[in-house]
């Protein structure tokens, strides 16, 4: 298999692009769930050794709401959104009325709690996956949204694992969203990271060669 | 001598040993593994945080050893034993291999917290070192500690405390 950490610039142009599309296309969904503005960052192609995803969000030990979606289909990979507890805590008291939950508490916050960060990072991941497959015309489906509430570096390494067996890099779009309007406001960011068969199959879509 | 208590911090896939008085730590670990390998009256331990169960499974040509669980204990011994451990006074400790989400799907490489735990007990089975201790499975992530100069491995959670094993 060829070394997937190498990259051209017009292949990394390639996949800041599709965060662009992604990210943005999320954004949008944010945007009608809370009904306030949503601004988002340009997207950044990360080239890096494991260590770093965790490092790119606070280190391995920094707790963390990571909702996954498995992408299936023509290419496949997982997509994160993840927030900070108390970003996560904020969003909920946002679009229900609990306000008296702890995330992080010993014992589970309510189910509604729960579903609705659930059905949160569906919207938003699942708007995310559609934006990519109309844009690359390759199919893809989400899988439903997973929620883990713990250690960045656990709940990261799921993703890692396809990637972790061909290389010791994982290559990954990351896309910040920022609510505008207010400074305390919800900051959530879109982790990207296609397996390693599904770059030559989005470049070869796209128009770019391998190597090119 | 140096008494100041350094923390060598081993990162995912990746291993490194210590000696007394120092600790030794990695963090967040998942469905990763981590195994400590220490000879206790010598005070000296290895640690490797194993992410993949076999290095058969490798797709890679420059293949990192220390991400799998049978190479990683491979070196993790050699270098033990370099470093004044004995290996028939080595034991071993183990924590992670939790799972982080709540797949239905049966698809092996979501079950790799327990594959990775069988692979390293069937492994350390092979050169005969006993697993004194452990904390596996579960959902919840883990940090730990090892302090080779009392064998104690401290196991720290998010939301269920800490323990000692």
């Amino acid at each position: 298999m060829e070394d997937i950490s190498r990259l051209s610039t017009v292949q990394m142009d390639v996949l800041r692009e599709i965060g662009n599309i992604g990210a943005g296309n999320a954004a949008t969904s944010m945007s009608k769930l809370i009904n306030k503005k949503i601004d988002m960052q340009v997207p950044s192609v990360n080239v890096v050794a494991f260590d770093e995803v965790m490092e790119m969000i606070g280190g391995p030990e920094t707790p963390i709401v990571g909702i996954m979606i498995h992408i299936s289909g023509e290419a496949t990979g997982k997509v994160y959104f993840i927030l900070s507890i108390e970003e996560a805590e904020s969003l909920v008291k946002s679009i229900t009325n609990e306000h008296d939950f702890n995330l992080l508490s010993d014992k589970e916050p309510n189910e509604l709690v729960l579903s609705a960060l659930k059905e949160t990072g569906n919207i938003l991941t699942g708007s995310y996956i559609t934006a990519l497959s109309d844009f690359t015309s390759l199919q893809m489906q989400p899988s439903v949204p997973y929620l883990s509430i713990d250690m960045a570096g656990a709940v990261l390494t799921v993703g890692l694992i396809e990637v972790s067996q061909v290389t010791d890099y994982a290559i990954i779009i990351d896309t910040k969203i920022n609510d505008s309007e207010s400074a305390d406001g919800i900051h959530g960011n879109f982790f990207f990271l296609p397996d390693p068969e599904a770059f030559p199959k989005i470049f070869k879509v796209l128009g770019i060669e391998n190597n090119g | 001598m140096d008494d100041t208590q350094i923390v060598v911090k081993v990162r995912i896939a990746d291993l490194n040993i210590v000696k007394a008085p120092h600790l030794i730590r990695t963090s967040g670990l998942g469905s990763c593994v981590g195994v400590v390998l220490y000879d206790l009256s010598r005070k000296v331990a290895g640690l490797a945080h194993v992410m993949l169960p076999d290095s058969n499974l490798a797709k890679q040509l420059n293949m990192n050893e220390f991400k799998y669980a049978n190479t990683a204990i491979d070196y993790l011994i050699k270098e033990l034993c370099t470093n004044g451990a004995r290996k028939y006074a080595l034991q071993a400790k183990l924590a992670g291999g939790a799972q982080m989400f709540q797949f239905e799907s049966s698809n092996d490489l979501m079950r790799i917290g327990p594959r990775n735990v069988q692979a390293i007990q069937e492994k350390l089975r092979q050169y005969g070192i006993p697993v004194v201790a452990m904390d596996v499975g579960g959902n919840s992530g883990r940090t730990i500690d090892f302090d080779p100069a009392t064998g104690n491995l401290k196991i720290r959670t998010v939301n269920k405390g800490e323990l000692v094993i």
